[in-house]
């Protein structure tokens, strides 16, 4: 009965959907493009707790009815997010990682291997599942040096946390091209891209 | 509320956007690879550009300046109509000069003036499979792309050869992108395919009859297919442009008169313009004070 009376999820959604998507997309789209490069995004969604701003943010811009959504467990737990995602996105949940179109994973440390998500086949590699991480961080964590079309010579990130054996399961990724996953993750107040043609070479710690 | 209802901002409904949107991430996060997606109905008709409007409206926003190109000018009636709108539906401010743009949608040229980080170049594609002409099955091209089959192309690139002497194919020469998709650059002279290697601008090519988008994200290699005994070269031009004496650029031929009299001038009229706003005479041109005489 709570769970109907509450307003909680019916609030914090774009104010401007138009412009704010426009904004985010176009964030997503140059750091896309542009692997390693970090592309401020501002508050525009306001979600209930573990669902940061900037991670609903980029849900709102590619998420709908079309895209089956994966919630790893600390979200899929919470009533909040999972009506708020309901309400605004209107993106079916789904709980078998290989239908996602998008995942949205608040933990990516605790995350299970890239690969038990869509891979998309080798005649449509577009059929994948693209993750969106949230970070506590883009410029604290372990350097990671990347290579790969959109970066001229090289490019240096350092997302913290990352899902376990990064570099390895990132290096198995890349082995499928053109198959394989696209990594959005999302910092408190900014973005960055990694998508699957990128070459990750972790420094020596 | 006595505002008369208009379209939502840059005319497409916010499900379409995101649709086109999630296609051209993909087409980033994959160079080369053709994304299916919904093309909707535009406000014209196939053919004029509708698969680079849609391309051009999801990304665009408020403080975008757009330029609009059809065969490297800025003048003629598609490109003219194309600004239009988007002045319309997105209030943006359009130019002409390529500088200064954020997108340039184009129709079969990349302008001479070298693109920018942070310049995005959305491209009209007519017919994006590049195969599609040797075989018309999808079914078969799309595990040719699969299997990285792409024999088919050189035999025909061969066959050029074996008829001409050499490869006679002049536009929509096939590229292969990153070193794994064969693709079609739309119908740009070849003379253009080595400004698209290496760019520093995102490409977006985007296909509305056929309901593909595709991309080449900055800096990324796209090499033209050929044989080691016959490398792949750019048309040469005998003469500079008439009007602005430019040379190594793309021309096109204007006939004059009905005696055969004729004359090459820059396909790209910014560039073109720039370089006599600059002094640069060619030799049927005039000085610019002359032309406001004229004028």
């Amino acid at each position: 009965m709570n769970g109907f009376l509450t307003t909680t999820p019916i609030e914090g959604g774009f104010q401007n959907p138009p412009l704010a998507a426009q904004a985010v997309f176009r964030a997503l789209m140059d750091a896309m493009a542009r692997p390693g490069t970090v592309h401020p995004v501002a508050a525009l969604a306001l979600p209930p707790a573990p669902l940061t701003s900037t991670a609903a943010s980029v849900a709102l811009t590619l998420c709908d009815h079309d895209t089956p959504l994966w919630l790893d467990a600390r979200l899929d737990v919470s009533t909040d997010v999972r009506g708020w995602l309901g309400f605004h996105c209107g993106a079916p949940l789904t709980t078998i990682p290989a239908d996602a179109h998008f995942v949205l994973a608040s933990s990516p440390g605790e995350l299970m291997a890239l690969e038990n998500f869509a891979q998309g086949s080798q005649e449509y590699p577009d059929r994948s599942t693209t993750l969106i991480l949230q970070v506590d961080t883009l410029t604290k964590g372990r350097e990671l040096h990347l290579e790969g079309p959109g970066i001229e010579t090289s490019a240096a990130l350092s997302p913290f946390p990352l899902p376990r054996h990064f570099a390895a399961q990132w290096k198995q990724n890349r082995a499928r091209f053109p198959r394989g996953v696209d990594l959005i993750l999302a910092a408190p107040d900014a973005i960055s891209c990694l998508p699957r043609t990128t070459r990750i070479f972790e420094t020596e710690a | 509320m006595s505002d008369i209802a208009t379209y939502n901002f840059a005319y497409l409904d916010e499900q379409t956007k995101r649709m086109i949107r999630r296609a051209i991430l993909k087409g980033i996060a994959i160079p080369g690879y053709q994304v299916p997606f919904a093309s909707r109905e535009m406000p014209m008709p196939y053919g004029w550009g509708t698969g680079g409007v849609q391309v051009t409206a999801s990304i665009i926003g408020p403080d975008d300046v757009l330029k609009v190109i059809d065969q490297g000018a800025d003048d003629t009636t598609n490109a003219v109509s194309i600004r239009a709108f988007f002045r319309k539906v997105a209030d943006v401010e359009t130019t002409t000069d390529t500088a200064r743009a954020t997108i340039i949608q184009t129709r079969h040229r990349i302008p001479e003036h070298p693109l920018s980080e942070g310049q995005t170049l959305v491209y009209q594609v007519p017919i994006p499979e590049p195969l599609r002409f040797l075989e018309p099955r999808e079914t078969e091209t799309r595990k040719m792309h699969a299997l990285e089959e792409y024999g088919l192309m050189h035999v025909k690139l061969y066959e050029d050869i074996a008829r001409n002497g050499h490869i006679a194919t002049t536009y929509a020469y096939p590229v292969k992108v990153e070193g794994r998709y064969v693709m079609d650059p739309s119908p740009t002279p070849k003379f253009d395919n080595p400004k698209m290697h290496m760019s520093a601008a995102l490409q977006l090519f985007g296909a509305g009859r056929e309901q593909r988008i595709y991309a080449i994200p900055p800096h990324t290699s796209v090499v033209s297919l050929d044989f080691e005994d016959h490398p792949f070269e750019v048309q040469r031009f005998e003469k500079p442009c008439a009007l602005c004496g430019a040379e190594q650029v793309y021309l096109d031929e204007v006939i004059l008169d009905d005696r055969g009299g004729r004359m090459f001038v820059c396909s790209d009229t910014d560039f073109c313009e720039k370089r006599r706003e600059a002094g640069h005479v060619g030799e049927l041109g005039m000085a610019v004070d002359g032309l406001e005489a004229v004028r």
